[in-house]
């Protein structure tokens, strides 16, 4: 599903570099975590499969269902099946959340040749997934994530994710914020995506998540590279240990 | 250079004098009207069109943009009218009252005359009340602007309008159309004045519509908000139009009033919307909100004094300016609080979203405090549209010039939303999504 050979990545404006040379493959039906210390590139990994245009790459491909992703633009991504869940999703005061929804549900069914959803049907799907995701119809007719809770506004981030039904679901810290119980609902809202047609790339810094999206494969980033992969079993051994020896190691 | 020697007249100035001389005959007016319009002229010719070293013009050089004027235009042809608005969609099918005003003249055959005496609300045209004497009342300038360039150009070539008065107590059922409609080429000037009798209230909706060709048009509202009453006014200044667009607003508020107004412009490449508020009793409110759009090398001018001349009142002010190409908008505001003026509040904003690295919004936000006790605060704020939200938008699905029109929309829809009216407002949007299409 995807394909990430030896890309390097810098911030477009100062040229700083910021990933040197990540290989990671992620096939249908697998969950990866990424691990790895703050500022090590995890956000910056997600932002350009995304399509951020903060970032330049220099060096390297992304392939997305064998398709060149560098070559298409955010909204295309999106469209083929990408979905990001921000580390910090912004409020975007004046848009209204249901606006929202169903303009992004549309555009995407559009460009992939679909029929537009009627409001019934709509109002049906976003019903259920906020029902599921214990997020209140209240939330919903505020402006996008405006005076959202922390926890609120990840929970709003995987509303989106399932309304989209991405094929690619990358998730960047979204436990970051959430209460026990609001952990628990999110997690099984994305546990219930996964699936033998959908990825999912899992960027977090605690165990506790993983406890309940249980990963295929772990990684450690570092410093933009990808120093260490290994089973569920890598993620418990760092939250005992530590990120030092593994870093060293590979140092 | 000496300041009272007259100017050089441009050749748009000239045609204004020999308009003049050519409508003097027709234009109505008792012999003080007459007076009153040849001292309009006279400023004309001797200080020329307003021109940027006029403090208030500064921006909006209107003797650098008309390098013509031409003549008034003829009566209208009430058939053509008709069809006219028939085929102008304004507000949609919102349930309302028209009143017609056809080439500068009040046209009462195609206005709801009737049914709004039934409700309390007279309508007559102003063309015969200029022949009596005491008509100079009806063409007086803002008592903040006493020498306007825009209302002197309205006041020498006034060619009718309507004096529509609403009874005290009376609550209008229905928004109060006054289309103005152009069925010929040609300038068209009009004065209306509205008055909100005692407790009444009424919502008013202005808009132009047809093809003045070469004519300027040249609306002056003057409003008088008595006692206790209430108005809202929501003036649609759109449409592709090549000559100035010229707005003026007189409101007068008496005690416990409240006027509310939005001016939408999108599309002219000339505009100066321009307002005149003055509070005269207490405890009265004004709420003034503008959302402009221009692009090309189009200009849109909101301008404002709102005057504090009693205490206790309350003002705000709410402008919001999208600008594209190498449009330029304008936004001028002053709000004045007289010494005695206590427990005044004022607070003004005026936010401009530049969609080019070309356009420029020129702010000036003013506040000119006498008293003491007062709480009165502006802003102004002026970027380009925020990449992060954007990109968030994108990321989801949503294409480029979609994810915009939805920023775009956003950041008017502050103003508009405050300024309520929603039944009014609804078909906004659609303007804004056709004015960013076109851009
Ligand atoms: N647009 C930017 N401008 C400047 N610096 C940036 C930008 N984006 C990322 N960086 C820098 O690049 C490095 C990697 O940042 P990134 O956000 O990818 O880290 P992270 O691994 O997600 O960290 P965290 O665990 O704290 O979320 C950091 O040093 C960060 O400051
Ligand atoms: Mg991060």
């Amino acid at each position: 599903m995807l394909e990430i050979k030896n890309l390097h990545a810098r911030i477009a404006e100062d040229e700083t570099e910021i990933l040197r040379g990540i290989n990671l493959t992620v096939n249908a039906g697998e969950v990866h975590a990424i691990m790895g210390p703050n500022g090590s590139g995890k956000s910056t990994l997600s932002y350009i499969l995304a399509g951020k245009d903060d970032y330049e790459v220099t060096e390297g491909e992304i392939l997305f269902n064998g398709e060149n992703m560098l070559d298409m633009e955010p909204d295309e991504r999106a469209a083929a099946g990408m979905f990001l869940a921000f580390q910090y999703p912004i409020e975007i005061p004046g848009v209204a959340t249901m606006e929202f929804l169903k303009t992004a549900m549309n555009a995407q069914r559009k460009a992939r040749g679909e029929d537009t959803l009627s409001i019934p049907d709509f109002m049906k799907r976003v019903k259920e997934a906020a029902a599921h995701l214990n997020v209140s119809m209240d939330m919903l007719k505020r402006p996008l994530n405006v005076g959202f809770s922390g926890g609120e506004k990840k929970r709003a981030e995987i509303l989106q994710m399932s309304l989209l039904e991405p094929k690619l679901c990358v998730l960047d810290e979204t436990d970051s914020g959430l209460d026990i119980d609001a952990l628990r609902i999110v997690s099984e809202g994305v546990n219930k995506l996964r699936g033998p047609d959908r990825a999912m790339v899992v960027i977090t810094h605690y165990q506790r998540l993983l406890d309940h999206i249980v990963p295929d494969v772990v990684h450690v980033l570092s410093k933009g590279q990808i120093v260490k992969t290994g089973d569920k079993d890598l993620a418990l051994e760092l939250e005992k240990n530590g990120y030092a020896d593994i870093i060293n190691a590979a140092a | 250079m000496n300041a009272n020697a007259p100017i050089r007249n441009t050749q748009a100035e000239s045609e204004l004098i020999e308009r003049y001389e050519a409508a003097k005959g027709s234009l109505a007016g008792s012999v003080a009207v007459s007076a009153l319009r040849d001292a309009a002229i006279g400023q004309i010719r001797d200080k020329g069109l307003p021109h940027r070293r006029v403090e208030e013009y500064k921006y909006s050089d209107l003797r650098a943009f008309m390098n013509s004027a031409a003549p008034l235009a003829e009566k209208a042809n009430l058939d053509a009218a008709k069809a006219a608005v028939a085929a102008a969609d304004t507000f949609g099918d919102l349930d309302r009252f028209r009143i017609v005003i056809a080439n500068g003249a009040f046209a009462g055959d195609l206005s709801d005359t009737e049914a709004l005496a039934a409700e309390g609300v007279t309508v007559s045209s102003i063309t015969a009340a200029l022949d009596t004497e005491d008509a100079t009342l009806l063409l007086a300038s803002p008592k903040t602007g006493p020498n306007d360039g825009v209302v002197a150009m309205n006041t020498a070539f006034v060619q009718g309008g309507i004096i529509l008065s609403v009874k005290a107590g009376v609550d209008v059922s229905k928004p109060v159309e006054i289309v103005h409609v152009a069925t010929s080429a040609g300038g068209q000037v009009v004065r209306n004045t509205v008055k909100v009798g005692e407790g009444a209230n009424i919502r008013l909706l202005e808009t132009f519509v047809g093809e003045s060709g070469t004519g300027e048009i040249n609306a002056v509202f003057d409003y008088t908000v008595e006692d206790k009453a209430n108005l809202a006014a929501t003036r649609l200044i759109t449409g592709k139009a090549d000559a100035a667009r010229l707005f003026t607003t007189i409101a007068t508020l008496g005690a416990e009033a409240e006027f509310k107004s939005l001016g939408f412009v999108a599309g002219p490449k000339f505009v100066r919307n321009q307002q005149f508020v003055n509070f005269t009793g207490e405890h009265s409110e004004a709420k003034i909100y503008g959302v402009s759009m221009a692009g090309g090398s189009d200009l849109a001018d909101q301008t404002l004094i709102v005057d504090h001349a009693v205490p206790h009142c309350n003002s705000r002010e709410f402008f919001k300016t999208v600008l594209d190409g190498e449009a330029r908008g304008v936004y001028q505001g002053r709000i004045n609080v007289a010494p005695h003026a206590q427990k005044t509040d004022g607070e003004m904003m005026t936010q401009a979203l530049l969609l080019s690295e070309t356009a420029e919004m020129a702010n000036k936000p003013e506040l000119e405090i006498f008293a003491d006790d007062v709480i009165c605060a502006h802003g102004a704020t002026s970027g380009q549209m925020d990449e992060d939200l954007l990109f968030y938008l994108r990321a989801r699905g949503i294409p480029e010039a979609e994810a915009k029109t939805l920023l775009v929309l956003a950041f008017l829809s502050e103003a508009i939303e405050e300024y309520g009216e929603e039944d009014v407002t609804e078909g906004l949007e659609q303007r804004v999504r056709e004015w960013l299409a076109d851009h």
